[in-house]
């Protein structure tokens, strides 16, 4: 009878390590691909992942079906999309075309994506070189940027006018008004529901005129000057300014527009519903600037559209990618502008876009043109863990920046070390 | 196909012709004693090839995997050794995270324990309404970890002014806690223990009932004949020692239910951006790191593997230790 408690313990043993394979195993198979069996002429699969704004899904298969060379079936992927891509990118049952946030380095060193760079070639210039960078590995292309989508500050000019503060030009600014504008009812300041180590990741590393990885892909934040700007990020917790709990976290509104805080960092997105919401009477701002060096700094990003290294129809799903993320500039004007809020890829649609003009869009527009930076190509996974768990300990545990900053930046050093292999 | 011609034999053919008809049959041979081990692999071979293809080839898989340099697949070449155990042991975040679960454990087991027997001793002692409180501590079992983490998350324990633990203090004058972003004091551990007892106490307050149920009421006669006084000596000497079985039984399963810790945890804690480095379980930290983006499936596999020895190490000692099984004296 003995047996029965080794029983209970060996299947509790497999159930956590088949448990691992197993979902990935799951993935693969739990899913229609899209990719329709009969029919005249090749089909393609399309991935994208799901959009809040209304409309898009439609505009998207919209798109594919006006596509004659091909027969292609989007899918719209609620949930967790960077890991159902990255499970299905591991079989044959994956997507030929699918919209990423990426590719990753190692998605491209893995050789799961495929090259693009003959087909941007022609248009390269026109494209927002700042998104357009990490796409680019070893002098080759292997996504195509889809949108530009940007972060900033909004805050409300007549809570910060009740109070008396001018709107935050540096990062000791924004601490003094942060705390100014705190209230028993109203917090100064949300920078997510963590305090600020997710959202913020890089940005006040930009801001203080450093960067993650240099050009040629040292650590780009070994310098004291990091240390002192992310203390102050503990400051905006300590002094209790930010805003912690709230319903929603920072890619939405809400928190600001129930007057939960008077200042949030959010997308480039939300603006639209703040405006409906407050008018005039708000205002955006970049990451201010921290120290001698600083300059300001927002964090821009966009999804790529790649190809698939597993799809069985390459040529066709690369031709339908260029089709319509190079040749069409219609639709992609109808789909940054139309639905959601997002920038323009290309340089020559954003200038034209009617919307970008005015008012704080327009202000956003800017600071994403000056001061727009993106997380370089070689900032891993395993950095960003190491490097937003270290700024999470500063913020909340009060733990001291220069010990924390020096553990990430020996892992970080062994990342790049890893990647500059092979 | 052949049965319903032998059946179709005409009647009172006597003894013999019934034994022939028997011998003669297939039907007959098919369901005799000699084809026994063919009926025990219909019946046990799904269930094997289940097995073997759902378990055993990806716990395999997994060991393979642990040994390779396996960014972003699943068939590696770039063989490492032991690089990842040795990347896994000397991971401070990886370390940090059994000893999250170590002190997760070391309080939900003797908690919930404790809350579920004593719920099942109220509840037994009561003479009006039992079942209806029986059903009432019990029903939260049959909601799912996700619902109740988020409902804890969203309503009762929500960082703004409104949330109802917020708005409980706001009664007395205190000011609003940001319950699951505060790390001193970690009120978080609040949230992931109070949700996990909601759920689990019911389930174990059942089996303790059960227990109860089975204790002979001569004995509590025989002990107050004996002078034990009914209350704390009674439950004592009497009741606790008759639950052994029970809390043998519930202990373990508390404990395994402990190393399997991942919902409520991940659904109280995680955003969009990752996960916090505090109140992180292995399993949590291994599904980033293996099957988060950063799909480092060797590193992942390795931390998997360390993780099943622990857990195995554990259960024999822990069998062996409360006697799991042993005959009842």
């Amino acid at each position: 009878m003995t047996d029965t408690g080794t029983g209970i313990g060996r299947r509790g043993l497999l159930a956590a390590t088949g448990g691992l394979a197993l979902t990935g195993l799951l993935a693969a198979c739990g899913s229609n691909t899209g990719r329709g069996g009969g029919g005249s002429g090749p089909g393609i699969s399309q991935w994208y992942h799901q959009y809040g704004e209304p409309g898009v899904e439609r505009a998207v298969k919209r798109y594919a079906d006006s596509y004659k060379k091909a027969r292609v079936t989007v899918q719209w992927r609620p949930g967790d999309y960077d890991r159902q891509t990255a499970a299905a990118l591991l079989t044959d049952s994956g997507p030929d075309v699918f919209e990423v946030n990426g590719p990753t380095l190692d998605q491209i060193r893995g050789g799961q994506v495929v090259d693009l760079t003959a087909e941007i070639e022609p248009v390269k210039d026109d494209f927002n070189q700042a998104v357009l960078a990490p796409k680019i590995w070893q002098d080759r292309i292997w996504g195509i940027s889809q949108t530009v989508d940007t972060q900033v500050l909004y805050y409300r000019k007549s809570l910060l006018k009740d109070a008396g503060v001018e709107p935050p030009r540096t990062l000791d600014a924004l601490v003094d008004a942060a705390r100014k504008l705190t209230t028993a009812q109203t917090k100064g300041l949300f920078l997510g529901n963590d305090g600020g180590a997710g959202v913020l990741g890089g940005t006040p590393l930009f801001a203080a005129g450093l960067g993650l990885v240099t050009e040629d892909g040292k650590v780009g934040f070994d310098d004291p000057a990091a240390a002192r700007t992310l203390g102050k990020i503990r400051r905006l917790y300590a002094d209790k300014s930010l805003l912690l709990g709230a319903p929603t976290d920072w890619s939405d509104p809400a928190a600001f527009l129930q007057e939960l805080t008077a200042m949030q960092w959010s997308g480039l997105w939300a603006l639209p519903q703040i405006q409906q919401t407050f008018g005039d009477d708000f205002g955006v701002l970049p990451f201010p600037a921290d120290g001698p060096h600083g300059t300001p700094a927002v964090p821009v990003g966009a999804y790529a559209s790649a190809v698939s290294a597993r799809s069985p129809r390459k040529a066709e799903a690369k031709a339908f990618a260029s089709w319509l993320w190079i040749e069409r500039t219609d639709l992609q004007q109808d789909f940054a502008l139309s639905y959601g809020f997002h920038i323009p890829a290309r340089t020559s649609l954003a200038k034209k876009a009617a919307r970008l003009r005015t008012g704080a869009a327009a202000d956003a527009v800017r600071y994403a043109t000056d001061h727009g930076y993106a997380e370089p190509l070689r900032w891993t996974t395993a950095s960003r863990t190491a490097y937003q768990d270290a700024l999470s300990r500063v913020i909340k545990d009060g733990a001291d920046p220069e010990s924390e900053l020096r553990t990430v930046v020996r892992k970080v050093d062994a990342e790049l070390a890893r990647v500059r292999k092979r | 196909m052949t049965a319903p011609t032998a059946e179709a034999l005409p009647d009172g053919q006597g003894a013999r012709g019934a034994a022939e008809r028997r011998r003669r049959t297939p039907g007959a041979g098919f369901f005799g004693p000699q084809r026994r081990s063919l009926w025990f692999w219909i019946f046990v071979g799904p269930f094997a090839l289940g097995l073997a293809l759902f378990t055993y080839v990806p716990l395999a898989w997994s060991v393979y995997l642990s040994f390779f340099d396996a960014h972003n697949t699943v068939t590696p070449t770039d063989f490492v050794g032991l690089g990842n155990y040795t990347s896994m042991l000397t991971d401070g975040a990886f370390l940090s995270s059994l000893g999250t679960f170590a002190l997760f454990t070391l309080f939900i087991v003797p908690a919930t324990y404790a809350l579920s027997l004593a719920l099942a001793v109220m509840v037994n002692r009561l003479r009006v309404a039992q079942a209806f409180f029986r059903s009432v501590f019990f029903l939260p079992t049959a909601c799912s970890y996700v619902v109740a983490a988020l409902i804890w998350k969203l309503s009762l324990f929500s960082g703004v002014r409104f949330g109802l633990a917020n708005t409980v203090l706001g009664w007395f004058g205190a000011d609003q806690t940001a319950w699951l972003s505060t790390t001193h004091p970690p009120w978080y551990w609040l949230v992931i223990v109070t949700v996990r007892l909601w759920l689990q106490a019911g389930f174990y307050m059942i089996l303790f009932l059960a227990g109860l149920q089975r204790i002979s009421p001569q004995l509590y006669e025989a002990a107050a004949v004996d002078g034990a006084r009914p209350g704390w000596q009674t439950f004592r000497h009497i009741t606790f020692p008759q639950l052994r079985a029970t809390s043998v039984a519930v202990v373990l399963l508390l404990v395994i239910n402990a190393f399997q810790a991942f919902d409520e945890f991940y659904n109280l804690l995680s955003d969009a951006r990752g996960y916090p480095p505090y109140a992180r379980p292995p399993l949590v930290y291994l599904y980033y790191t293996a099957l988060g983006r950063e799909q480092n499936l060797g590193l992942g596999s390795a931390g998997a593997v360390i993780l099943a020895l622990i857990i195995a190490v554990a259960t024999v000692v822990q069998a062996r230790w409360l006697g799991l099984g042993r005959k009842e004296d």
